[in-house]
């Protein structure tokens, strides 16, 4: 058929417009076919993302007595409750906090998260100061950065603190973004 | 008959054109060892498929189910600790022949045209292999796993815009949780071995396709078929490095045979708990280490950019090559890279030997992981998780609560119950002498001048700073209750010294005086007595066979505290005493007598008004029951002791 030499002229752009529309139709039927189970799953695997979690309030961490009058910080486990996807716990360790007195009465707060890239930091006694294991970031005891070179972006981070009752510590327990300059919480 | 069937299937499917042409292409130039690495690296991948498919069969991804199967395979399962072993080993093994096959290509010049993208798909296997191992990590869910896992995911953060949102979808959450290791796992054996089969395919079929790489042509070698010549040289390889990694899960096994044999397993995951010795794998040490010179906020340029574009200029040396020098340039480049990171690598490691904090982590990971095994194997691990299980676990918790509670006034065999020697800055005042400031925190001289050895040499002058041990102001407490440390409590040179009542404000009280008196050497008889039923009192589980062989003395030890030896003019003993002016010695050293001590020593039956510094830890909210129910049976040495065969 195709070999008619007078066919050819006439019937070419009708026949080339059918063909671009079957070809065009069969991309899109095979991609919605394909493309439509796949961006469910997708958006079932974005869910994190647009998950609620609910604003971190403030978990009582321990008693005023337990904090040396001498200004030295004090490692202490948070334990809250926590929804970790289908199970929930209740009391489970969620990280820790650094407290220490400024004063009497006064308290500083700090994460134990090093804001570089997220170790445990660690108190050294002789040289009142912070060290992260990781990658030698040093930080004061008030949490601000040693020296200009550490490779954290920032201070550590502050929580805010309340006593409570006279004697109870407690601190709003957050996680802050690493890695940038501000100090952000994590949404 | 077979031969129709062959015939057959090769009709109907075209494999047998398919396999011959594979299996017996020719090879201009015969077989040669270097031709091996194709082979090798896709037999480092089969490997990894087969063993990491069998671990796949027992690990359940979630937070209190993933440590403890991975536990169950390595401890319990037969052959458990092998397939493990093998995994990890094999997971570094890769890594290494992808290193050394890019160094061959390159050094060989085999990037030059046809055989580009050939190159590039063996240099788009190594962020591959890097991104197998680093979501490889996490899932024993471990702590050292735990830890580890958060600094990628934290470099993650940084990449400009979207770092948050990707943090966010690896972990599943904004959180550690269920999710990250279920979409670890779904990485680690779906997606990433998907792709890096695919590459691997890929690279093989383009081998064949361009054909060996070209041989001189002085070389008379005469041309051979790839089966059996290159096949044998492929097969030897492969084993050859299959029997090293065998033999490096193996011999360490057979070396320690009282260990429990492979790959060590930390403690599970907890996120309360310092770890201090989080590391990357050893191949990775070069980029921890070249992070830390990047300050704060420049992070992007050091885990980004720079390796970026180090990337890019090696994926660019096939037209780099066609330059005069290009190729010269290529192994320069590539040499001096490898250099550098074997270069960082090093100094990672030095400093890491010579860091006491990962130390003193990487020391106590080896115990905690040792203590959780025993734990668990013997009696199986909760619904809720083996972290539960360290943390009402005395032998673990006793340590750490006496070095935050106790230590800055009692020490436990001279330290702070971890091991650690808390030392603190002293200057020196007016008039203080060596001696002076030795003798107040109970040492000798010399052991001062040790400590400080800048000054050692001179007389001391107002104002030097030195390092000295933190004084004792309370008792040792190792032992405590047991036969040896009242017998040391009883002894007329011991009392007022460093273990007993020297830092104590009863240095020179009443006790101090009566023992002083009293405890003579003519009375040693009736002391030994009197100590032997004191300890009684305790219940020690060191002591059940001695308390009994002694019941007789213990009888008559109990009479003279009432009796001749007069215990109970200060102290109630057996009944309560209204008028007791000194600590309540019936039950001295039980459980219920030191849970009741710390929790408030100011009471009545204890010290009452006179007592010391001791914080009351329970009316004071200090330390709630369980804590100081740890601590009470950490001192009593009352912990889980697993049955011998398990011990072992
Ligand atoms: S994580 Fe603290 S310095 Fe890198």
């Amino acid at each position: 058929m195709q070999k008619n030499p007078a066919a050819p002229a006439a019937a070419s752009p009708p026949a080339a417009r059918r063909d671009f529309l079957k070809q065009g139709c069969a991309a899109c039927l095979g991609l919605a076919a394909v493309g439509t189970p796949a961006a469910i799953g997708t958006r079932v695997f974005l869910d994190p993302l647009t998950r609620q979690t609910t604003a971190e309030s403030f978990v009582k961490v321990t008693t005023l007595d337990t904090l040396p009058e001498d200004g030295t910080p004090v490692q202490y486990p948070v334990l809250a409750d926590r929804r970790d996807a289908w199970t929930k716990f209740s009391q489970v360790p969620i990280g820790a906090v650094f407290l220490q007195r400024q004063s009497k009465d006064k308290l500083l707060a700090l994460s134990v998260v090093c804001p570089h890239a997220g170790c445990f930091v660690d108190y050294e006694e002789d040289k009142q100061s912070f060290l992260c294991p990781c990658h030698n970031s040093l930080f004061l005891k008030d949490g601000g950065l040693k020296d200009q070179d550490s490779p954290s972006p920032r201070p550590l981070d502050t929580l805010e603190v309340q006593v409570r009752n006279r004697n109870e510590v407690w601190v709003r327990f957050q996680d802050f973004q690493l890695g940038i300059k501000e100090k952000k919480p994590v949404a | 008959m077979i031969k129709q069937v062959l015939a057959w299937v090769d009709n109907r499917t075209g494999l047998g054109r398919f396999t011959e042409a594979f299996l017996f292409q020719n090879i201009p130039g015969g077989s040669r060892w270097r031709y091996v690495w194709g082979t090798l690296l896709l037999y480092m991948f089969l490997l990894q498929a087969i063993t990491g498919f069998f671990l796949w069969t027992a690990y359940s991804p979630s937070t209190q189910t993933a440590w403890e199967s991975i536990h169950y395979v390595q401890h319990e399962m037969v052959g458990g600790w092998i397939l493990r072993g093998l995994h990890h080993f094999g997971a570094q093994a890769f890594v290494v022949v992808l290193v050394l096959h890019l160094l061959q290509m390159v050094i060989y010049g085999v990037y030059r045209a046809p055989r580009e993208v050939n190159f590039w798909l063996v240099l788009g296997l190594l962020p591959l292999a890097i991104a197998m191992s680093a979501t490889g990590w996490l899932l024993p869910y471990d702590q050292h796993g735990f830890w580890a896992s958060r600094v990628p995911i934290g470099i993650m953060g940084v990449t400009p815009v979207l770092g948050p949102w990707l943090q966010k979808v690896a972990m599943g959450g904004s959180s550690f949780g269920h999710h990250t290791l279920t979409h670890f796992l779904a990485l680690h054996a779906g997606l990433l071995p998907l792709c890096v089969a695919l590459v691997i395919g890929a690279h093989y079929y383009l081998t064949r396709k361009h054909g060996f790489a070209d041989v001189s042509k002085d070389c008379a070698c005469p041309d051979e078929k790839y089966f059996p010549a290159q096949f044998l040289k492929d097969a030897a390889a492969c084993l050859a490095v299959f029997i090293v990694l065998l033999a490096f899960v193996v011999v360490p096994a057979l070396q320690h045979p009282n260990l429990a044999p492979g790959v060590h397993l930390g403690a599970p995951a907890d996120p309360s708990e310092q770890y201090s010795a989080a590391r990357p794998e050893w191949f990775m040490l070069f980029l921890f280490q070249f992070l830390k010179y990047f300050p704060g906020g420049t992070e992007v340029w050091g885990a980004m950019v720079i390796p970026g574009f180090i990337g890019t200029i090696v994926a660019l040396m096939p037209f780099v090559a066609k330059w005069k020098h290009g190729h010269r340039f290529n192994v320069l480049f590539i040499g001096t890279l490898l250099l550098a990171a074997i270069t960082l690598g090093r100094i990672a490691v030095n400093e890491d030997n010579k860091d006491e904090t990962y130390l003193t982590a990487k020391a106590q990971a080896v115990v905690a992981g040792e203590r959780i095994r025993q734990l668990t194997t013997e009696r199986g691990i909760p619904p809720s998780g083996a972290a539960a299980l360290l943390r009402d676990d005395p032998y673990t918790q006793g340590p750490k609560l006496f070095a935050k509670n106790c230590a800055s006034c009692h020490r436990f065999d001279g330290h702070d119950g971890t091991g650690h020697h808390p030392l603190t800055t002293w200057t020196v005042r007016q008039g203080e002498t060596w001696e002076t400031v030795a003798e107040f925190r109970f040492m000798k001289p010399e052991q001062l001048r040790d400590l400080n050895k800048d000054l050692s040499t001179r007389a001391l002058k107002t104002g030097d700073n030195l390092t000295v041990p933190v004084r004792p102001w309370a008792p040792d407490l190792k032992g405590f209750g047991s036969r040896e440390w009242i017998a040391g409590l009883l002894d007329p040179a011991q009392v007022d010294g460093a273990h007993y009542y020297g830092g104590t404000k009863f240095k020179d009280g009443k006790m101090s005086k009566w023992v002083k008196k009293n405890a003579t050497p003519e009375k040693a008889e009736d002391l030994k007595k009197v100590i032997a039923a004191l300890s009684a009192e305790a219940k020690l589980k060191s002591q059940i066979g001695a308390d009994k062989a002694d019941a007789e003395l213990i009888k008559q030890g109990r009479a003279l505290m009432t009796g001749d030896l007069a215990c109970t003019d200060c102290h109630s003993f057996g009944k309560k005493d209204p008028d007791a002016t000194a600590p309540d010695l019936t039950a001295y050293g039980s459980r219920g007598w030191i849970t009741r001590f710390i929790s408030n020593p100011s009471h009545p039956d204890f010290y009452g008004k006179r007592n010391d510094r001791m914080q009351s830890f329970a009316d004071k909210q200090i330390l709630d029951a369980k804590q100081i129910g740890l601590l009470a049976d950490w001192l009593r040495g009352e912990w889980y002791v697993p049955p011998k065969s398990v011990a072992k």
